[in-house]
């Protein structure tokens, strides 16, 4: 049952210097449904991928508005997301009450980092389960964040958690030079493309994903789902076939695109860092 | 500047012993008023640097003017013991805010509101800051010029003044002040207010700093005088047709 006797809490240490409670944690992140972020000198777009537990429920929501300049999107355990997001609102309630002025992302992803950090140091605590992408503008322009459960953080161009997140990962890393002067459509259609890497070979259709973006003069929304599927189908984003990629610059590398996706399917994708 | 409030025996009482309870029920040592305003390269102040022990002049060197953060500064009226309080906050909070070193900053906006907070929450504990504050700067070539009084009342304005040169000094710059004023033109035009307010506020004294702030920074002069002129005939018989006067 136990891989072995140093993962009973969360402060013991494995003798080849591991914290096995929070390397768990941080595969709790890679069960959720994927979510992916990626951004431009003024725009960050959240999505994610929707999955119902059952025929009969709907889904979970995965993206929040924290603020009208950050939003976040989560994969892991919903609740935890949930928890950390009112966190979040507090804190940026708290700062416009007391400074008339939004608080700068950076301030708020290292606040939550620190928040997520005490729980690997505390017997009597468990670490959050959930991984956040942290969408934002502030004073020094638009940053995408992930929060992972060990207390770690990372600012990126481009990321993606979750399951089967390495093949839009892939994807992202493929064309992401490109994100930095990209428009906001051009980065909503990105976030699309690389949302339909995750589904593999399953039909994208607007029920199955959540599209948000804030920006400079825009405020963090969620995209409702007619905008959505009408985005989908003008991109023509449905299908197995490759990105329909109008400025395909190479071919070549659209055509490897399925490939490569394919390659790192079963989700083995390494931990982001090194714990 | 704090008093004892109640200093007759402890009392246990419906509301509870108050012996310990200390709060500012007036101010000892206070400083007469200041004046800012926006020109076309930032904010200018001025402030004289008296300290009034009650109606004696009894402090000649107390600066009122001080920079708060890389893009802010502070003007006090009022108790000085409350305003060294308040630049021990202002202090501490940019001290914090610096440890992030992470390209943000607080601006004049933001040090204002979190002085309005302030003021504001301690009158609403009884024992509020007797202070009048201007607060102003230059912020990403943003100007700001505001002021928050003892009981949390603010706002923004071109220029602004505390105390006695709301009255003396004010409908002074109503009439003069103008957006392009050169910093010549705008020392100009607070060394006027400060010659009015020498002469008919008391608790004045000829001794005064002008504060400025650019986006190239702080810079607060030595102290100086005014030239004044005495020989009137009014000053030098003041009661004369002022009937019932001896």
């Amino acid at each position: 049952m136990f891989r072995n006797q140093y993962d009973t809490d969360v402060t013991t240490w494995s003798p080849a210097g591991r914290l096995f409670q929070v390397e768990y944690a941080m595969e709790a992140v890679k069960q959720g449904s994927a979510a992916i972020g990626l951004r431009s000198k003024t725009h960050v777009v959240l999505a994610s991928v929707n999955k119902a537990s059952s025929e009969l429920s709907s889904h979970q929501k995965k993206i929040f508005k924290v603020d009208d300049h950050i939003g976040v999107a989560i994969a892991g355990l919903t609740a935890d997301g949930r928890v950390l997001s009112r966190y979040m609102r507090n804190e940026c309630i708290n700062y416009s009450y007391t400074y008339e002025s939004p608080l700068p992302v950076g301030r708020l992803v290292v606040q939550l980092a620190d928040k997520a950090q005490v729980c690997t140091q505390r017997s009597w605590k468990r670490p959050y389960g959930v991984g956040l992408l942290v969408g934002g503008l502030d004073e020094s322009g638009a940053h995408l964040y992930y929060n992972c459960p060990s207390g770690n953080y990372f600012e990126y161009q481009a990321f993606a958690i979750g399951s089967r997140s390495q093949a839009a990962k892939t994807y992202l890393e493929r064309k992401f030079e490109s994100f930095m002067d990209s428009s906001r459509e051009d980065l909503i259609k990105d976030a699309l493309f690389a949302l339909r890497e995750t589904l593999q070979g399953e039909k994208m259709t607007s029920s199955i994903c959540t599209i948000s973006i804030l920006g400079a003069g825009e405020a963090f929304h969620v995209l409702d789902q007619e905008t959505v599927q009408r985005l989908i189908n003008e991109f023509e984003v449905v299908g197995e076939e490759p990105p329909a990629d109008d400025e395909a610059a190479a071919p070549d590398a659209e055509a490897a695109a399925p490939d490569a996706a394919e390659g790192a399917a079963p989700d083995q994708g390494a931990a982001p860092m090194d714990i | 500047m704090m008093h004892l409030a109640d200093s007759a025996p402890v009392t246990n009482n419906l509301l509870g012993s108050e012996a310990d309870s200390q709060r500012t029920m007036y101010p000892y040592v206070t400083g007469t008023s200041v004046i800012g305003i926006k020109y076309k390269d930032g904010i200018l102040f001025a402030a004289d640097m008296g300290g009034s022990y009650g109606s004696t002049l009894r402090y000649k060197s107390v600066e009122r003017l001080k920079s708060v953060g890389k893009h802010s500064v502070i003007g006090a009226s009022g108790e000085i013991s409350d305003f060294q309080e308040i630049m021990r906050y202002l202090d501490e909070l940019i001290l914090y805010d610096n440890m992030w070193d992470d390209g943000n900053s607080l601006g004049p906006k933001q040090v204002h509101n979190y002085l309005t907070r302030v003021m504001y929450n301690r009158r609403n504990m009884f024992n509020p800051l007797w202070n009048s504050l201007v607060l102003g700067g230059i912020k990403n070539g943003q100007k700001y010029l505001g002021t928050v009084s003892m009981i949390g009342v603010n706002y923004e304005d071109d220029h602004v003044a505390t105390g006695f040169g709301n009255h003396l000094a004010r409908p002074i710059l109503r009439d003069e002040w103008h957006e392009n004023l050169t910093y010549e033109e705008g020392v100009k035009l607070l060394e006027k207010c400060m010659r009015v307010l020498l002469y008919r506020d008391r608790s004045a004294v000829n001794k005064l700093q002008i504060a400025k702030i650019t986006d190239e920074g702080f810079t607060l002069s030595e102290p100086y005088s005014l030239k004044t002129f005495w020989d009137f005939n009014a000053f030098n018989n003041p009661t004369l047709g002022a009937e019932g006067s001896w």
